[in-house]
């Protein structure tokens, strides 16, 4: 028991390193429980693992490919087929922008929050698929394995907060494998041209992928009124009205084109979008996240 | 201090802050409403956008109007407003403050005294030097003027007297002044002897001002007792509206407790000064009384103590006979004495000796003729105010007392012999009573019918004997005659006093006779002759607060100083003594009359009435304060922050502040009403929903059995939690067992704990009757002695042969549930119960068992659904139905002890049972 003392600042900072990591990892899990719907394979047969079926073996059949075992059961030779399973290459981008550490209420989190759980989950899914999962701005560069599960907890920790510099986030591309996959959460609602940019490149290097767009209620409904000032996260931009419920409408129709030119834009490159809400429930968007991957790998 | 109107400001150069008010409302007026700062990731979507409409960035009119009355009121409040303002009274020289210092003062001492107070402030802010004075305590010597702040540490020693002034000491006072000053005069506002004498030396020195409050004035003076009531006069100083005076008899009650004995109201019409009260007592309560009070009033005028007027009477017997033993009823004072004993205190004894003490009645029973050495004492104690009684009797009847001239002590001439009728020897039928005319004392009085005379005396015709007859037979011969005789009286009873002659003496009447005649009574009151050569010593004072004390020591007054004072210092109010007498002095006495005080014109008279000054300050800050809320509402809801994020919150404290916390006793009244609208059986709620459930259809079972076959009707059964509602309300609790149910909170235990006390009961069932009879101790039986381990359960035992339980409806002798064979505990027999005679029942006639413990879950084999199905099996087949059958009857057994407790082990049932018992 002595030497408890002198260890105790070792593991007093181990412990304050990885504290950030449990819950936002934990919840990832959590979530990504609750979306574990059955096998997810590549359904047909091919080097990987899993068994996958018994066919009667064929003439061109190597000899060490018989599954001696089943064929002694009959009088016909066997061959153990295991099912296929090709890892995919998928990038995330999750924007720290100023703008993402917005919340309307202080019991709703931060978008950043929400997008850092939500890429977080995705990437315990993925993981468990066996696909590999990196950044698409190639700080950590695509891995399978759990290692890279706590990896990228810890990059997606940092981002909880909101703590980029800029304002508004442009998604970072250049590491995006050639026909992989990737992920891109933001509020967009910055300048959309560094985002048709990428997503052009992307879709040049025949990269598929999802546009989540997350948004906090507040800017959905635009519930002020009176004389105000407002401003941008790091007080870069600024706009005064004297009566700020007469620009709800216009706001609403300007919101509602942007979103049209995001559905637009990834339509034309083969991408996805959707909008999700800080005060829903994240299983939803997980869902849909999954399942919008999973149609296309 | 300017004064405007009614208000009077005390800074008034702060009012010139109002002309600054335009100015701030043009300062406002150009200031529009702060902005507010808001974050917003979204203003990148807003960049370009323009206000639609160039609104005035101005502050809105009504809002500068609010601000500006706020301010308003602000610059007002502390320009110090005072309504009503109180021009000090101006003045200079010496000041002094004259107070009458009579139980008239006393009401309202304490304001007096502060009133007092705030002269000396003003004057010693004045420098004024100050002499107060009590006019029932005059100071000796000159007036004593010192400086007001040394008469301010002597005001708390001032105390009313329970007396007027007295004229002399006043005149002679009015004599010493001496020098000029002022004179400020708090009277009592009652017209005193001297009063106009000393204003009028006052005057002579200075400007005099009086005060007087208006307050109605109220005073008692003695009772008196008249045609056996005490009458009781209220006094008021002035003439006022229609109001009645409360008045209370106060006196020790058996026990020596001083109480009020009787109470009354004394009307005053309108316009009236004095109001009457008559009291009629019985005699009892009336000698106990010591005083009267007027409720409510803090005077020693409105109370007034009684002395030995109201007082039981002394009456002395005299018997012609001796008294023989072994002969009471025919003794000739036996009913004397028997009727007078508890009205009156019966003396008796040697003449001699009884004259000496001063009897208020004597009786002589068949005394024909006294001899001349003690007849001429008793005529002088008659002619004093004594009431001589005579009855006849064989002796008088045979003596030539009173035959050819008229004895004094006799009221008529009597004839010889006297006459007998409806006897064995004589004619016709015993004589009845004549009802009583009018002039009679007794008139009024109910005749029995069945009293009837056999013999008399009779009284020779004579022209008075008509005035003197107070009472006569049918046929018109007197019965009872009567003469006065100096200031007292001679009555004869024409009949014996024992039940010889008549029948009279054995009834009602006789002591309603007696009582209008001796025990009723009064004396006059005494007079300074009366009193002479006595020393009288006060027992009991009253303070002019009306408080009596015991007077301590005290040197005695003698009978002639008590018997003409006034209340005074020489002879304060009380109640005095002398051996067994007792003289009230009362502050009021019968001739007081109350006048209110009359100013000649010219005096300046002040009112308490007057209006007292009120300062507006906080009146004013108040309102300015409640303006700028508003304000801060408003400009809240003008520039935006009503709206958005943090509306709701601010909406949520709003209300709070605004709404009354809802009042939470209505569901318990709900609740209540519903538990006591009949009788309802009640669960215990488990938290436990399958359990709740069954607990609620068994019961419902139960209580439709119960309505079938029994008067007992039950209602709806209720579900019960234990932290909330209040379980007092039933008579029976039905507490399924469940293994993981929380334990009751200290609150709980207390209900339950009460709830067992005061006769309630609770069936525990742990519901697993199927496994715990074996001797092993089930999760269920240990949850049970965790949750009774709380609970004030007495021994138990499981239930005997001859418990109550086993035939309060019907004769059982198990008691299955959807289970049998688990004993049932009940709270054990006294150890000393012992079989009675005869019984097969021990005498188990006390107690109710508060707790019924057993296993075999009853709740599921009376459940029932909806439409009256059972929920769970019992047994099997018919044996099954036998089972549940039996269980139903256990349930209706258990409802009726619970309601009859121990009615059925009553011994008048028991051949009843032993009869069908030995079927």
């Amino acid at each position: 028991m002595n030497q408890g003392a002198p260890s105790t600042p070792l593991r007093g900072r181990a412990e304050a390193l990885a504290s950030p990591l449990p819950p936002l990892l934990a919840e990832a899990e959590h979530l990504a429980q609750a979306v574990m719907l059955g096998e997810h394979g590549r359904r047909r047969a091919g080097t990987g693992d899993e068994f996958w079926q018994y066919r009667p073996a064929l003439g061109g059949d190597d000899a060490r490919a018989i599954d001696w075992r089943r064929s002694a059961r009959s009088d016909a030779h066997y061959v153990r087929e295991k099912e296929w399973q090709a890892a995919q290459t998928v990038s995330l981008w999750v924007d720290d922008a100023r703008s993402m550490g917005f919340t309307g209420d202080a019991r709703r989190p931060a978008k950043a929050d929400r997008a850092a759980l939500l890429a977080l989950a995705v990437t315990v899914l993925l993981t468990r698929a066996g696909e590999r999962v990196g950044l698409a701005d190639g700080s950590i560069p695509a891995r399978s394995g759990p290692a890279q599960v706590v990896r990228l907890a810890e990059a997606f920790s940092g981002l909880a907060t909101g703590a980029g510099e800029a304002d508004y986030g442009a998604p970072r591309a250049e590491a995006m494998a050639p026909h992989g996959r990737a992920l891109f959460f933001s509020d967009f609602l910055g300048d959309p041209a560094p985002l048709e940019d990428a997503l052009g490149r992307a879709a040049d290097r025949g990269v598929r992928g999802v546009l989540l767009q997350i948004l906090d209620p507040q800017e959905e409904t635009f519930p002020f009124d009176g004389r105000t000032i407002f401003e941008s996260m790091a007080g870069l931009l600024r706009h005064e009205t004297l009566r700020a419920g007469d620009l709800r409408g216009r706001y609403l129709e300007r919101l509602a084109e942007r979103k049209d030119r995001l559905r637009q834009l990834a339509r034309r490159t083969g991408w996805q979008f959707s909008t999700h809400h800080s005060d829903e429930p994240p299983a939803a968007a997980l869902l849909w996240l999954y399942r919008a991957l999973e149609r296309r790998l | 201090m300017w004064v405007l109107g009614p208000i009077g400001f005390t800074t008034p150069w702060l009012l010139l802050g109002l002309a600054a008010l335009p100015v701030l409302w043009l300062l406002l007026r150009a200031i529009p409403p702060a902005p507010i700062r808001r974050r917003f990731p979204g203003v990148a979507l807003l960049l370009g956008l323009k206000d639609e409409e160039a609104e005035t960035d101005r502050t809105p009119w009504w809002l500068l109007l609010l601000r500006s009355l706020a301010v308003a009121g602000l610059i007002l409040a502390f320009a110090g407003p005072v309504l009503h303002p109180d021009q000090r009274r101006g003045g200079t020289g010496p000041l002094l403050v004259v107070m009458d210092g009579t139980w008239a003062d006393a009401a309202d001492w304490p304001r007096r005294i502060e009133h007092v107070q705030q002269l000396l402030t003003d004057a010693g802010r004045a420098g004024r030097p100050v002499a107060v004075v009590t006019l029932t305590d005059l100071p000796e010597g000159a007036l004593p003027f010192q400086a007001a702040s040394a008469w301010v540490s002597r005001l708390p020693g001032l105390k009313p007297q329970p007396w007027a002034p007295d004229p002399k000491a006043l005149s002679a006072f009015a004599g010493r002044l001496s020098g000029s000053f002022q004179t400020y005069w708090l009277s009592d506002g009652l017209a005193h002897d001297g009063r106009m004498a000393f204003l009028s030396a006052l005057e002579r020195h200075g400007r005099v001002t009086v005060f007087e409050t208006g307050r109605p004035f109220f005073a008692l003076p003695p009772a008196v007792f008249k045609d056996g009531a005490i009458t009781l006069t209220a006094l008021r100083a002035r003439p006022g509206p229609a109001m009645s005076a409360a008045i209370t008899a106060r006196g020790p009650d058996p026990s020596g407790t001083e109480r009020d004995l009787a109470r009354g109201t004394a009307d005053f019409k309108d316009g009236a000064t004095v109001a009457e009260l008559k009291l009629s007592l019985p005699s009892e309560l009336r000698n106990r009384i010591t005083g009267f009070a007027i409720q409510g009033e803090r005077s020693a005028a409105a109370v007034s103590l009684t002395d030995d007027a109201l007082k039981r009477r002394k009456v002395a017997l005299i018997a012609g006979v001796p008294d023989q033993e072994g002969l009471q009823l025919l003794s000739p004072l036996h009913y004397l004495r028997e009727a007078l004993k508890p009205n009156a205190d019966v003396i008796e004894g040697k003449f001699g000796d009884l004259l000496m003490a001063d009897p208020d009645v004597i009786i002589l029973a068949d005394v024909a003729r006294l001899p001349p050495e003690q007849e001429d004492p008793l005529i002088a104690w008659v002619k004093k105010g004594g009431t001589l009684l005579r009855f006849a009797g064989p002796r008088l009847a045979q003596s030539d007392v009173s035959r050819e001239t008229e004895d004094p002590l006799m009221p008529v001439r009597l004839r010889a012999g006297g006459r007998e009728v409806g006897g064995a020897m004589s004619w016709g039928q015993p004589k009845k009573l004549r009802p009583f005319p009018e002039n009679s004392p007794f008139h009024g009085l109910a005749i029995p019918k069945d009293v009837t005379v056999k013999e008399q005396v009779l009284a020779q015709p004579d022209p008075s004997l008509a005035s003197r007859t107070i009472a006569s037979l049918t046929d018109g011969t007197p019965l009872v005659t009567r003469k006065a005789l100096g200031q007292g009286q001679v009555v004869l009873f024409h009949v014996t006093a024992n039940a010889e002659w008549s029948s009279l003496p054995l009834s009602g009447l006789f002591v309603r006779m007696l009582d209008r005649l001796a025990v009723a009574t009064r004396p006059a009151e005494p007079s300074a002759a009366d009193l002479k050569g006595t020393t009288w010593v006060p027992k009991k004072l009253v303070d002019a607060f009306g408080a009596t004390h015991d007077a301590g020591q005290v040197a005695g007054v003698t009978g002639e100083a008590l018997g003409r004072a006034e209340a005074g210092p020489a002879t304060p109010p009380g109640l005095y003594a002398a051996q067994d007498r007792r003289v009230a002095l009362n502050v009021i006495g019968a001739k007081t009359v109350l006048a209110p005080a009359a100013w000649p014109a010219g005096t300046v008279v002040e009112g308490a009435a007057a209006r007292h000054e009120r300062p507006l300050k906080g009146d004013l800050l108040l309102a300015a304060l409640i303006l700028l809320l508003v304000d801060l509402a408003a400009s809240l809801w003008l520039s935006g922050r009503l709206r958005g994020p943090r509306a709701g919150a601010a909406a949520v404290v709003l209300a709070a502040l605004l709404a009354l916390p809802p009042h939470p006793a209505q569901a318990d009244d709900a609740f209540a009403l519903k538990a006591t609208h009949g009788v309802v059986l009640a669960h215990v709620l488990t938290g436990n929903a399958r359990v709740d459930q069954i607990a609620q259809e068994g019961l419902q079972g139960l209580s439709d059995v119960l309505t079938q076959r029994t008067s007992v009707e039950p209602d709806t059964p209720m579900a019960v939690n234990l932290n909330t509602d209040d379980i007092s309300l039933f008579p029976f609790l039905y507490w399924p067992i469940t293994p993981d149910e929380p334990l009751p909170s200290a609150k709980a235990y207390d209900k339950l704990n009460d709830f067992l006390r005061t006769g309630g009961m609770i069936l525990f069932d742990t519901r697993d009757g199927d496994v715990s009879g074996y001797g092993t101790t089930t999760p269920a039986g240990q949850r049970l002695q965790q949750i009774a381990a709380g609970l004030d359960i007495p021994p138990l035992e499981p239930i005997p042969r001859d418990h109550v339980l086993t035939r309060s409806f019907y004769l059982l002798q198990d008691f299955p549930g959807r289970y049998d064979g688990a004993p049932v505990w009940v709270e054990a027999a006294a150890p000393d119960a012992a079989k009675a005679d005869g019984m097969p029942f021990r005498n188990l006639n006390d107690g109710v068992s508060p707790v019924v413990i057993g296993g075999n879950d009853w709740a599921a084999a009376w459940a029932v659904d909806a439409k009256g199905n059972f929920l769970f099996p019992v047994g099997r087949g018919a044996t099954g139905e036998r089972q549940r059958e039996i269980s139903f009857r256990f349930g209706i057994n258990l409802v009726m002890y619970v309601l009859t407790g121990n009615y059925k082990s009553d011994q008048v049932h028991v051949p009843a049972l032993l009869q069908r018992l030995g079927q």
